[in-house]
């Protein structure tokens, strides 16, 4: 197979002209929910298959990312005697950092492919031109409802995500430190303040938004037959997950920033 | 005996003849530095079928896309039902398309809807059609392409002619007064595409349906313009040797991003251009 060779210049205008694109559809994907038609039908369907969907795996994730967030701090606090501590640590750790971010991650490598595979599929079988030839607007009935459906369900995802995590500590702090259940949900519950949940909840808001609009922005565009197919699906998927975690470092930074903490 | 006419036939639009269609003025195309389409013009009367030809990647494809909007030309005007395409926004082109049906080459049916689902597909959009008037115009798309039984299937459990007969019925359910189909009969056995071709004749002599028709198959575009559609008969019949010009049929040829020809059958035949005495022998 011959490598092609690209020119500075091009591959600028190439990398340019894809953040153009990726805009856009992520402007129109807000912008679409403004004006009728509106598939309702496609967003609960969409939120069905992420949210229910992705239940199973965002708990046992959840869950026993808490429970070794407990383990890791628990062996660091006893060392100096504060084990008492860990569900104050578990709580911060999993409701401002690890629920959003794991959630987020895990429902990137299931549905950002999930969407990119799906909507290329339909662009190299002419599915999407067939749509815009029936006189519907693929952004309106593939894009919007997979971007509302998937920022509404991450943020419920989060939650529950945030709760199991809290409850495998619980559960490792009681099996492995001998920390009372009952001081465990309390110093949890009690370290808690506005701005942590705040923080906690507005990621998978924005995580949700990066999902959907880099799966289907990496579906839309993708060229190629089976093999674009397969790239797209690779890419929507790191891509996405170097968002995640790129976009994380800076929430946590400005909601640091004006709160204080 | 004739057939009385269906409740389909009776609610097609019949236009006078003479009018233009679908028109193209000086377009042209390229995609990065390859010149597809260079300074096009030509003209589809209405009710006719005029079929294109070209060798591959000569922008037949395009051609099509380019008159649906899916595809903006460099330069150069295209106007569809009298309304300029290239002077429209993707949202006013939505309402046009709804007057324009296109067969894609591959059918490109959703592969997650069943054929019902499919051919219903517009209905559905525009959402003011009751599921028992959805069912009957379904039935009546899919008795005219004599695909009834398949109503409840998934386009994967077809065969390759049967998914490009479901993709015609899609595509004539809500009457469109313009047809474009991309190689209709390409990879298709001989039997299958002879099926096609009688479905596209059908819909040109019985609806008066204007046609732009891709193929590579010179004898498709030889049968269409030798046939006409006997209702009495419900089949496909050759027109007697003095009669052959008058269906409304065309043939246009594209070489080197240009048109080398554009007439009837009789044009086609006594043309001494090289190239086109060789395309079709």
């Amino acid at each position: 197979m011959d490598i092609e060779l690209i020119s500075p210049s091009d591959w600028l205008k190439q990398q340019i002209k894809s953040v153009q694109d990726y805009t856009l559809i992520a402007v129109r994907s807000i912008t679409n929910l403004f004006t009728a038609p509106r598939y309702l039908a496609d967003t609960t369907q969409q939120a069905d298959l992420i949210g229910w969907g992705s239940l199973p795996i965002i708990a046992l994730t959840g869950f026993f990312t808490g429970a070794a967030l407990a383990q890791n701090s628990g062996s660091t606090l006893q060392r100096f005697g504060s084990v008492t501590l860990i569900g104050q640590l578990v709580s911060l750790g999993m409701v401002r950092e690890l629920g959003p971010v794991i959630t987020g991650l895990m429902v990137a490598g299931r549905n950002a492919s999930g969407m990119a595979s799906e909507l290329g599929s339909m662009v190299v079988t002419e599915q999407i031109d067939a749509m815009r030839a029936l006189g519907t607007d693929p952004m309106r009935k593939l894009v919007t409802p997979r971007v509302v459906s998937t920022v509404t369900m991450l943020f419920f995802l989060t939650i529950i995500a945030d709760a199991l995590g809290l409850a495998g500590g619980g559960v490792a702090s009681s099996l492995f430190f001998g920390v009372d259940s009952h001081q465990y949900w309390s110093t949890a519950w009690q370290i808690l303040v506005f701005q942590d949940v705040f923080m906690g909840l507005a990621k998978p808001v924005l995580f949700g938004f990066i999902i959907a609009t880099v799966g289907c922005y990496y579906g839309i565009t993708a060229r190629g037959g089976t093999q674009g197919v397969g790239r797209a699906t690779t890419q929507a998927v790191v891509a996405s997950s170097i968002l995640i975690i790129t976009v994380d470092f800076f929430v946590t930074r400005l909601s640091m920033t004006l709160f204080g903490q | 005996m004739s057939t009385p006419p269906s409740a389909l036939e009776k609610r097609i639009h019949d236009k006078p003849t003479g009018e233009i269609t679908v028109k193209f003025e000086d377009v042209s195309i390229a995609f990065e530095d390859k010149v597809v389409l260079d300074r096009i013009s030509f003209e589809l009367v209405h009710g006719e079928t005029k079929a294109i030809f070209g060798v591959a990647g000569s922008g037949k494809s395009t051609l099509l896309k380019l008159a649906l909007g899916l595809l903006r030309p460099d330069s150069g005007r295209i106007f569809v039902l009298g309304e300029e395409v290239t002077a429209m926004t993707e949202d006013q082109l939505f309402e046009l398309r709804r007057r324009v049906g296109i067969v894609f080459q591959e059918s490109a049916l959703f592969d997650s809807l069943t054929v019902r689902e499919n051919v219903a597909f517009r209905l559905y959009e525009e959402g003011k059609v009751s599921e028992e008037e959805i069912d009957e115009r379904v039935r009546e798309a899919l008795s005219f392409v004599e695909l009834e039984h398949t109503v409840d299937l998934y386009p994967s459990e077809l065969s390759g002619g049967m998914r490009r007969r479901v993709s015609i019925a899609r595509t004539i359910i809500t009457h469109p007064e313009v047809l474009l189909y991309d190689s209709p009969t390409g990879g298709l056995d001989p039997v299958t595409s002879n099926t096609i071709i009688e479905l596209v004749v059908k819909q040109r002599d019985m609806y008066k349906i204007s046609a732009l028709l891709v193929t590579h198959r010179l004898q498709d575009a030889f049968t269409m313009a030798t046939h006409y559609f006997d209702r009495a008969e419900n089949k496909m019949t050759p027109l007697p040797p003095h009669a052959r010009t008058e269906v409304p049929f065309s043939f246009l040829i594209l070489r080197d991003a240009h048109i080398i020809f554009d007439g009837d059958l009789q044009e086609i035949r006594e043309t001494r251009d090289e190239y086109i005495r060789e395309y079709i022998s």
